[in-house]
């Protein structure tokens, strides 16, 4: 058993420029109740790069993407201490706008959440909450989610259906399209293609790779694979810990702590 | 304890422990197979009284004609007339507050304390005697306003009908998943506009389902109604006045000495257990439909 302590490692900031940091979290804490599972993380997501989060479950990556947009703020008991600078502006401020927070930073989740409306109420879902179109500007709109997220030649002829219609990978895409349809800076992606079959994964990560031209895009996986694919940054947690950082390559060929070259030589996690 | 079967002794009595057990089984079995057909047997005999008795009773005067005196020629209509309407504005006041009360259950309360208060008392009231709601809203609409009307009725109906939709409401939304919730807060709308956006659609047919179950509960409430709607021998859709309605009539004139009233009872009965049976029926229906494509 490793019993190295992870305080004692060097935590490399990965060499981002700082006017290449989208979103810069510095000395970030989490708290479920009493328990902290977040313990000073500091880290910078590059503006239209993908960063992947990898690390064995219970690492704190969900959590940490999930104070992105303080998706955690639904629950009481949980709580964030420390900055995280969205373009300079701290979101963990109390008096954040956090519907309009959101509205910037677009997520999806594990298994896919279509809601119970048709294909074409589900992508224009978010914009109608913050932009008055035309129907004929919405088409648009809706057209251009759905080909973003490679999935308008599957449902050009069904828009009118119900989304719970779909199947599994185009429910998930459907998700990105209702992220991307309002055209968020920050797209945050918490395990897209661990509910999705070997070929809708694949038509997923291609459509992150093509995303990252328009969103700044975080990315937790436990695909190692995946995260070496489509990212540009790579961040190995470890016990609530960054434990490592840096250009996906690096991290991946040339690790500089032994705890990360375990995991991703599969000696544990 | 280790008996091999091995030893032709240790066989026997194996073999005696596997007939025990059988037997046991078998009388178990037996017993459930008795119990239930005892249950049925009442069930369907007291659909046959209802159908043999009833039926005899149903012609088209029921439906057009009110309430007679002994004697003369007359039907429901202003008791059937009567009760739908007050089991409607029940629904209707009913559905307003306990989807709104489940509703805040589910979303808001959480584990606070006041939340775990209303639940409790929500647990109550649903098991609360209906001529106790019966006496609460006499002294309530009645006995202020000196007189019995129907919108005391309604009333009465709904204080029934708002534990059973809370209840119903509370669970449907419970069941939707956590995702779903985060996912529309996520694009930036406000809870509220989620719950009813997304969360009711989802859950609407289990929160259907619980509307019907409470209609079918309260359509043959009587001791409520004794208290508050009381009864009127004459056709009115005016709910502000004591206002006919089936489980009244049938109560009154089921006791009664006259044949022709009696006969009416029992076709007023088995009116209100077919409008029961199908609401029940559609409830199902609706709770097993699947989901649109």
């Amino acid at each position: 058993m490793n019993t190295m302590k992870a305080e004692n490692l060097d935590v490399s900031i990965a060499p981002i420029q700082a006017d290449q940091v989208k979103i810069a979290v510095k000395n970030l804490d989490f708290f479920y109740d009493k328990t902290r599972t977040l313990k000073s993380v500091s880290a910078s997501f590059a503006r239209n790069r993908v960063t992947a989060l990898i690390g064995p479950s219970g690492c704190g990556k969900s959590t940490l993407l999930r104070t992105l947009n303080r998706m955690y703020a639904l629950y009481p008991g949980q709580r964030a201490e420390g900055e995280i600078l969205m373009d300079g502006e701290n979101i963990l401020h109390p008096r954040m706008d956090l519907a309009r927070l959101r509205s910037r930073i677009g997520m999806v989740f594990q298994k896919p959440t279509p809601f119970p409306m048709s294909v074409y109420d589900n992508v224009a879902f978010g914009v109608r909450l913050y932009e008055k179109l035309s129907s004929a500007d919405m088409d648009v709109r809706v057209e251009e989610a759905l080909r973003k997220a490679a999935l308008w030649d599957e449902v050009k002829d069904k828009l009118k259906g119900s989304g719970l219609g779909l199947s599994g990978g185009q429910q998930q895409r459907l998700c990105v399209a209702r992220g991307v349809a309002v055209r968020p800076e920050v797209l945050l992606l918490d395990e897209p293609t661990s509910a999705l079959d070997p070929i809708s994964s694949a038509r997923l990560e291609e459509t992150v790779s093509q995303l990252k031209a328009d969103h700044t895009i975080v990315i937790v996986t436990h695909n190692l694979g995946q995260a070496a694919r489509i990212s540009d940054y790579t961040g190995f947690m470890y016990l609530g810990e960054l434990v490592e950082y840096g250009p996906t390559d690096q991290v991946f060929t040339r690790p500089a702590t032994p705890r990360t070259s375990d995991y991703i030589t599969g000696r544990f996690g | 304890m280790t008996a091999q079967s091995a030893t032709p002794t240790a066989a026997s009595a194996n073999g005696a422990r596997v007939f025990r057990r059988r037997m046991a089984n078998l009388a178990f079995q037996v017993f459930c197979i008795a119990v239930t057909g005892v249950a049925l047997l009442a069930l369907a005999g007291i659909l046959w009284s209802l159908l043999s008795q009833g039926v005899g009773g149903l012609n088209l005067d029921v439906f057009t004609k009110s309430t007679p005196a002994p004697g003369s020629v007359g039907g429901l209509a202003n008791a059937i007339v009567g009760s739908i309407l007050m089991c409607l504005l029940a629904m209707v006041i009913a559905n307003v507050v306990g989807v709104l009360a489940g509703t805040w259950l589910a979303e808001y309360a959480g584990k606070s304390r006041y939340g775990s208060v209303v639940r409790f008392l929500n647990d109550v009231l649903l098991s609360a005697p209906s001529i106790l709601v019966g006496l609460f809203v006499y002294t309530l609409l009645v006995a202020p306003f000196k007189g019995f009307s129907g919108l005391a009725g309604s009333v009465a109906l709904a204080l029934l009908a708002v534990p059973v939709i809370t209840r119903t409401t509370e669970d449907t939304l419970s069941l939707q998943p956590a995702t779903l919730r985060e996912a529309g807060v996520a694009l930036g709308a406000p809870l509220s506009f989620i719950v009813q956006t997304v969360l009711w659609r989802s859950a609407q047919s289990g929160m259907l389902t619980g509307g019907l179950l409470a209609f079918a509960r309260i359509s043959g409430e009587t001791a409520p109604l004794l208290f508050t709607a009381l009864n009127n021998q004459f056709f009115s859709l005016d709910l502000r006045h004591p206002t006919a309605n089936l489980p009244v009539v049938i109560f009154q004139f089921a006791l009664s000495a006259y044949d022709d009233w009696r006969r009416l009872a029992w076709a007023g009965a088995l009116l209100i257990a077919a409008a029961v049976l199908g609401v029940t029926l559609l409830a199902r229906a609706i709770a097993k439909e699947p989901r649109r494509s």
